[in-house]
């Protein structure tokens, strides 16, 4: 038996440190995290591991004020669904970003954090949230 | 020649003014950051620690290198704030940048020098052909006792350094430690933060070993102080460093511009493998560096650097020093102090 | 062969927040009251069904039908329970609906029951996320708030939903719900208190949310030829229909439509041979005051973002041409989450029989209810008849 989430969170790592999720070479869908059918072809599907840039913009957003016990220490924190540049949507926080400036369409790029901790005894989890492309993420503004 | 064939840094983006601290404990003078020579030192998020801000430096080294991180056979990470006590940073950044399975991994400690103790340790794995690439990382969330002289100084950030033979962006042509037994400064297991010995943390400690350390490079290497263009050492402060470049005679003009400790206090483990990565960033190839890290308990190890021509064009797809230590924004004390834990309620 | 499924009797216990009493204690409350209400000797029941999201982790309880069954006293009938997340309820009626009208069962109890304040609040807003995607959405620090939050902003940005639009549909379920002794919150909330409450996740405000509630509703259900054995006023069950779309959020092409919704409302007024405007009175799943608006629109009260508009002009309040929620929407009863299903069909049972008092629609013939399961991964329709 696994003691707490342990394997739960190990299985999942390659998705959360990189974002490695799948494409479907029949009809060129990118799937994160990766799928193990395509929803579009089924059978027909032919799934290939594929990593995400990493790039994306704001899909929506709002600034989380009511938390549970694991993110309290963050509060108010932005959370969000970015819309990868390959077209895939997954959910994030956004950070090193006021909360006011935070909008719909604004650039984004993937960085690495704590997500949280099973206690203070208990395994981190890491994994993946986004920034706004700037001179300190390699982009030139 | 074995050398550097990339390198990146980190720091958070949070900032808080030494004369803030030193207000909170009675003394609203500013005494205490003249004193220092440290205006103001990097916060970590809630969400950030040694693990975090090493795939982000590392993640930079490998982007500037342009290598496939799966050519990294060796990954060493140096700090005194490793999230865990059992459970390797090491394996959590080398799954985080792609490395390959094949590896050599452990984790540091030499207080702020275990991040140039891993770059030895690449350059042994390099030069004997063990491996094609190491990465040897610096890295610190460093804490400060509340209301001890090291509060204001402690801070966070880290470097990632790949060791390799292929098209360096600098050579390593020499590197010589000197190591004693030395308590200057240390922390027991299970304490929350270290202790040392006050004023015995200079001249016995400091001062010793990065001199006999620079003595022994100069030896080695048959050079002075006139043959290289810039030096860096280990910064616990602004003044350690500038009293030190006295004590061996460097102009102070070689010196200047590695003190990031200045902007960004001391990252313990990154502090010497930071101000390199400035000294990289801006130097012309044919360029000499003269770097002497410490780490308190006590050792140094010191590098003779010549910056080569490839590194010029790997400048300006990845962030600079400057770009990190210009991205700021003030927390003030009880914003701190709820980020670094210390308020023990919060759990 | 008729479609129709018979409801013999409604019954629910008050909701709100209930330190007296415990799961068993609800359940068995709402399945008596049900039992009364139909007439129905407890010997001709022959089986049960029970809606429920998460007595494991809200109560530390599971095998819910063998308890219930031994609540009541109800010998050795079959019982289990069903989930579907907030649509628990629902897909309770759906499945004695199925089970009644395939002939495997002649006469059923159908529960839908939730204990919620027993744990903390980092527990109870944990256990709620798991209506999403936990691992990809609820892990990464989206509150369920936050994901509905989501969709408020996309809606304001589409369609110019203004933050007013949001209270709206809070300042009405409140004033229908002073008429329901069996609400959570039986007082009315003016505009400017809901627009000042605290914020959850911008946009969305404590008073746009669902509170948590403790409660359960129950029905009994019959084979539509046995119904008059019992009760001179029974309605009836004309359709049961159910779409489901992706578990999370961020897998839907648009967050402003519920997709499962359109769909399954399409497919139960086809079934049923009606249009919407057949339609007298309707239950809509409120978990926050965008999805009320939303849903205004997927079910097709009016076009795609004209939704606050609509609660502007007052077309869903108690008078207007689709009253929706007279009984005081997921905000006002109460979200006690697996008896939200039921306790919908209870309403749309009592506004059908002329039982709904001070807050009865005139004349109603035709109800529809829509309950959603998540973020409206699952939707189950249901048209209720005179």
């Amino acid at each position: 038996m696994a003691e707490q989430g342990v394997a739960q969170v190990w299985r999942r790592i390659k998705s959360m440190y990189r974002i490695e999720g799948n494409k479907c070479e029949t009809c060129s869908t990118h799937y994160f995290p990766p799928r193990p059918v395509c929803p579009e072809c089924r059978r027909k599907g032919k799934l290939e591991l594929y990593t995400f840039k990493g790039l994306g913009e704001i899909y929506s957003f709002s600034i989380v004020r009511q938390a549970p016990d694991d993110f309290k220490r963050q509060m108010p924190y932005v959370i969000a669904q970015v819309e990868l540049d390959e077209g895939t949507r997954l959910t994030a926080q956004i950070v090193n970003v006021d909360p006011e400036d935070v909008e719909i369409g604004m650039r984004v790029r993937a960085c690495f954090r704590k997500i949280k901790e099973f206690g203070r005894g208990g395994i981190i989890v890491y994994g993946y949230k986004f920034e706004p492309v700037m001179k300190v993420t390699g982009h030139k503004q | 020649m074995v050398g550097i064939v990339g390198y990146g840094v980190y720091v958070p983006r949070y900032r808080i003014k030494t004369t803030d601290i030193a207000e909170v404990w009675g003394d609203a003078s500013g005494r205490i950051a003249k004193g220092l020579g440290v205006f103001e030192k990097s916060v970590p998020g809630p969400d950030e620690d040694v693990t975090t801000i090493s795939v982000e430096a590392a993640r930079n080294a490998v982007k500037r290198a342009q290598i496939d991180p799966r050519d990294i056979e060796a990954v060493y990470v140096g700090s005194e704030s490793h999230p865990y006590a059992v459970k390797p940073t090491g394996t959590i950044v080398a799954e985080a940048i792609g490395c390959t399975h094949d590896m050599t991994c452990a984790d540091l400690e030499f207080a702020c020098k275990a991040g140039t103790a891993g770059i030895q340790m690449a350059m042994g794995l390099v030069k004997s052909k063990m491996i094609k690439i190491g990465l040897a990382i610096g890295s610190d969330t460093a804490q400060g006792r509340p209301g001890d002289a090291l509060e204001y100084s402690a801070a966070a950030g880290g470097a990632a350094f790949l060791i390799g033979l292929k098209n360096p962006l600098a050579t390593i042509e020499e590197t010589v430690s000197f190591t004693t037994d030395t308590p200057d400064f240390w922390r027991r297991e299970g304490e929350d933060f270290p202790s040392h010995g006050a004023r015995f943390t200079g001249e016995p400690a400091y001062f010793r070993h990065v001199g006999e350390g620079a003595k022994s490079l100069f030896r080695k290497t048959k050079t002075t102080v006139d043959d290289y263009d810039y030096f860096v050492f280990h910064m616990p402060n602004g003044k350690f460093p500038v009293a030190m470049g006295r004590q061996l005679g460097v102009p102070p003009e070689k010196l200047e511009d590695s003190l990031v400790v200045r902007q960004i206090g001391n990252t313990y483990s990154g502090s010497a493998m930071i101000g390199l990565a400035r000294i990289l960033d801006i130097a012309k190839p044919g360029s000499k560096i003269f770097m002497v890290a410490y780490g308190s308990g006590a050792g140094s190890d010191a590098f003779s650097i010549t910056v080569e021509d490839a590194i010029e064009e790997r400048r300006g797809e990845v962030p600079t020093v400057d770009d990190y230590v210009e991205r700021k924004t003030y927390v003030d004390y009880a914003t701190y102090a709820k980020f670094r834990r210390k308020i023990k309620a919060l759990g | 062969m008729s479609n129709r499924v018979a409801i013999a009797g409604v019954g629910m216990a008050k909701f709100g927040e209930l330190w007296d009493k415990n799961l068993r204690d609800l359940s068995l409350e709402a399945g008596m009251y049900a039992i009364f209400d139909a007439g129905v000797p407890g010997s001709d029941i022959d089986g049960m069904v029970i809606g429920n999201m998460s007595a494991g982790r809200f109560t530390g309880q599971e095998h819910l039908g063998a308890l219930a069954v031994d609540q009541g006293g109800l010998g050795h009938i079959p019982a289990y329970s069903v989930e579907a997340a907030c649509a628990s309820g629902g897909a309770a009626i759906r499945h004695a609906y199925m089970a009644i009208k395939s002939g495997v069962h002649d006469c059923m109890l159908v529960l839908g029951a939730e204990k919620m304040s027993d744990v903390n609040q980092t527990e109870a807003m944990n256990t709620i996320s798991v209506a999403s995607d936990w691992e990809w959405e609820g892990m990464f620090g989206a509150t369920f708030p936050a994901l509905y939050a989501f969709m408020a902003r996309r809606h304001m940005k589409e369609y110019g939903t203004t933050e007013e639009h949001l209270a709206l549909p809070t300042v009405k379920n409140h004033a229908n719900a002073v008429h329901n002794e069996l609400a959570q919150f039986q007082r009315a909330v003016p505009l400017k208190v809901v627009m000042g409450s605290g914020m959850l996740a911008d946009p969305l405000r404590v008073l746009h949310s669902a509170p948590i509630t403790d409660g359960a509703a129950g029905l009994v259900m019959c084979r539509e030829d046995l119904v008059k054995k019992y009760t001179d006023t029974p309605v009836y069950i004309e359709t049961s229909k159910q779409r489901s779309d992706t578990l999370a959020l961020h897998d839907r092409k648009s967050i402003t439509t519920f997709n499962s919704v359109v769909s399954s409302t399409k497919s139960a007024l086809k079934a049923a041979s009606l249009e919407l405007k057949d339609i007298d009175v309707l239950e809509l799943h409120d978990s926050f005051s965008i999805g009320e608006i939303m849903l205004t629109e997927d079910v097709g009260i009016c076009e795609k973002g004209q939704g606050g508009k609509t609660l502007e002009e007052g077309i869903t309040e108690i008078g207007g041409k689709f009253p929706v929620n007279t009984s005081g929407g997921l905000k006002a009863r109460g979200h006690p989450i697996g008896a939200t299903g039921v306790a919908q069909i209870v309403e749309l049972a009592l506004q059908l029989r002329g039982d709904a008092d001070k807050r009865q629609v005139d004349g109603a013939e035709k109800g529809l209810a829509v309950n959603i399961g998540g973020t409206g991964a699952t939707s189950i329709v249901h048209i209720v008849g005179r």
